[in-house]
């Protein structure tokens, strides 16, 4: 018996893979940035199915409302954009770096061991899904957001940190080649 | 076939598709009830927020027009009420136009883009006790994740509309929308910590003292920043028909063009109900057991008259005075709000991490202070700039006559 939760599986896989191929086969720029935008709303799509709401939610915040955004400016700003997506002769080059992506990515997937999070954060996210669903909503048990918190704020401050080093030290480089340029 | 909704599903909570689905699956496969209850929701939805946007459209101009010292519509109906009717059918039967060199799916797909983010947004909202369509449990963030959708779909209409203005429009739209995101956010933070959730039944429940008691800057910074991103005057460069025609829906007409207004006079709607429910207590009151509905319905038509006012008071400003007042007045004053209810949370709060009552009393107290101060400080320091900017009277030197002073 198939269940509604795989027919929106193959719904999303199906839209996510044709939306991905389309990025890259469609001439004109804009409208692969708009199906680069479909690609991450499915994405979050899955997330939702893998009941992880805090992640679907930021999914589409940063990556539809933000980084979509950026692209389209990004876009907006090409000279002869109307050409549309030009190709050239790095084609042979760029079939076997992505081939062997796509080989790394999925002797990744397959031999990764799929319960990184320690079973501390298991616990506080199973407990605070029992407790949504039986109606009690409690305050602070927000499904794995309160989990991602104490790992984010506890034991991985360190890279989250440094994440965040990274994104400031981006933007101050953004900043400087912007106005050197201009004066 | 006996079909009933088991009580551990994820959408047992929701009454009215506990129904729907429990009657239709008396004498219907489960699949056929699961897909008639959904679709039951959706059409009340989308019926919601189209006849929210009707009453608003009416309303704006009739509230409009006693602002301006005239009557408004008054022809057809009581107080003129049907004028959204007619309004609707004269702008069905105009031609559906597309400009020539237009990307003619993305033209299409924009009027749906901008009317669907309202629909989901609706669906989150609290209209009374338990009275959500879904109740999500990071409901602040999905509010926030699902309005920014809408800068996609702005761009989509400028850049397939193959027009200049628009284009201008849709640039200008989408800078103001990404700079007024930052303080919105930062205000919503404030309201997520004090209630300790993200979940806009457990916030409204948290709400002993209204938010808009315990932090005032940060519904002041919520109320500008959203009257921002709604493209409404005075913040409304992005369709200044004096400079841009329309800017971003310039070429649309018919039913596109009734929908795209459907979706700003809705977002008008979705956006007061969401300050209601943050900053208003939502559906609490006297008797909200019967009565939150309506307590929920006043707060929100409270909050789209002030939306009106605001757009009848002020003239439209520049687009260096939008992104100063965002960056130079909003941006400080919810870095305030949020580090003064940071300091009074870690504070104030128990044991268990809870607020009382008067615990939010105090933070009011403290807070109602601090924006009145900050306030009339960062009022002063940007007053200073703009003034010294725009008022700079501009000598000109010809040899032999005296000086012109040109304002």
């Amino acid at each position: 018996m198939v269940g509604a939760q795989d027919i929106v599986f193959w719904v999303l896989a199906v839209v996510s893979i044709a939306a991905a191929l389309g990025v890259v086969v469609v001439k004109d720029l804009f409208r692969s940035a708009l199906l680069l935008a479909v690609v991450f709303i499915a994405v979050a799509g899955f997330f939702v199915l893998l009941s992880a709401e805090f992640l679907a939610v930021v999914q589409v915040l940063i990556y539809v409302g933000a980084i979509s955004v950026l692209f389209i400016f990004a876009i907006m700003l090409t000279r002869n954009v109307r050409e549309g997506n030009l190709p050239n002769r790095l084609q042979i080059p760029a079939i076997s770096v992505s081939a062997l992506l796509l080989v790394g990515m999925i002797v990744a997937a397959v031999n990764t061991d799929w319960r990184p999070i320690p079973e501390a954060a298991v616990e506080m996210v199973d407990a605070a899904q029992t407790q949504a669903v039986s109606g009690g909503a409690g305050s602070g048990s927000e499904s794995g957001s309160t989990g991602i918190a104490e790992l984010l704020i506890g034991q991985f401050v360190l890279p989250f940190e440094a994440v965040s080093l990274l994104l400031l030290a981006a933007l101050i480089g953004g900043l400087a080649l912007a106005r050197s340029r201009g004066t | 076939m006996n079909c009933q909704l088991a009580s551990d599903s994820v959408l047992y909570a929701n009454g009215l598709y506990r129904v729907v689905y429990n009657v239709a699956g008396s004498f219907l496969p489960c699949w056929l009830a699961y897909l008639i209850a959904g679709l039951v929701i959706i059409f009340i939805l989308v019926n919601a927020v189209l006849l929210g946007a009707a009453v608003i459209t009416w309303g704006e101009r009739r509230v409009l027009g006693r602002f301006q010292n005239r009557v408004g519509p008054n022809r057809w109906g009581p107080f003129g009420m049907f004028q959204p009717i007619a309004d609707l059918l004269k702008l069905l039967t105009k031609e559906d136009l597309r400009p020539q060199g237009s990307d003619r799916i993305v033209f299409a797909l924009v009027p749906i883009l901008m009317v669907a983010p309202l629909i989901l947004l609706t669906a989150v909202i609290p209209f009374a006790k338990n009275a959500a369509l879904a109740s999500l449990n990071v409901g602040v963030l999905y509010i926030l994740a699902v309005s920014s959708v809408s800068s996609v779909a702005i761009f989509m209409a400028g850049w397939s509309s193959n027009n200049r203005y628009a284009m201008f429009g849709a640039a200008r739209a989408v800078a103001v929308l990404i700079s007024y995101e930052v303080p919105v956010v930062l205000s919503l933070l404030g309201v997520v910590m004090v209630a300790a959730s993200m979940s806009l039944g457990s916030i409204v429940e948290a709400q002993a003292l209204p938010f808009i008691l315990v932090m005032p800057m940060a519904f002041l910074v919520f109320l500008a920043g959203m009257s921002a991103e709604l493209n409404r005057s005075p913040f409304d460069v992005a369709e200044a028909e004096s400079e841009i025609i329309a800017g971003y829906h310039t070429e649309y007409s018919g039913v596109r063009f009734a929908l795209i207004q459907a979706a700003e006079f809705g977002g008008v709607g979705v956006v007061a109900a969401i300050a209601a429910v943050l900053f208003l207590g939502g559906w609490s009151g006297p008797w909200s057991e019967y009565l939150g509905w309506l307590w929920f319905l006043l707060k929100t038509g409270v909050v789209v008259f002030l939306f009106i006012w605001f757009r009848a008071t002020y003239p439209r400003l520049r687009i260096d005075q939008i992104m100063a007042f965002s960056w130079k007045f909003l941006l400080p004053l919810s870095m305030i709000n949020l580090a003064a209810v940071t300091l009074e949370v870690f504070f104030l709060r128990g044991d268990d991490g809870s607020l009382t009552t008067a615990d939010l009393g105090i933070m009011a107290a403290i807070n109602i202070v601090v924006t009145v101060v900050s306030v009339i400080v960062f009022g002063n320091l940007i007053r200073d700039r703009v003034t010294l900017r725009t008022r700079q009277p501009q000598q000109v030197a010809v040899p032999g006559v005296p000086t012109i002073e040109v304002s």
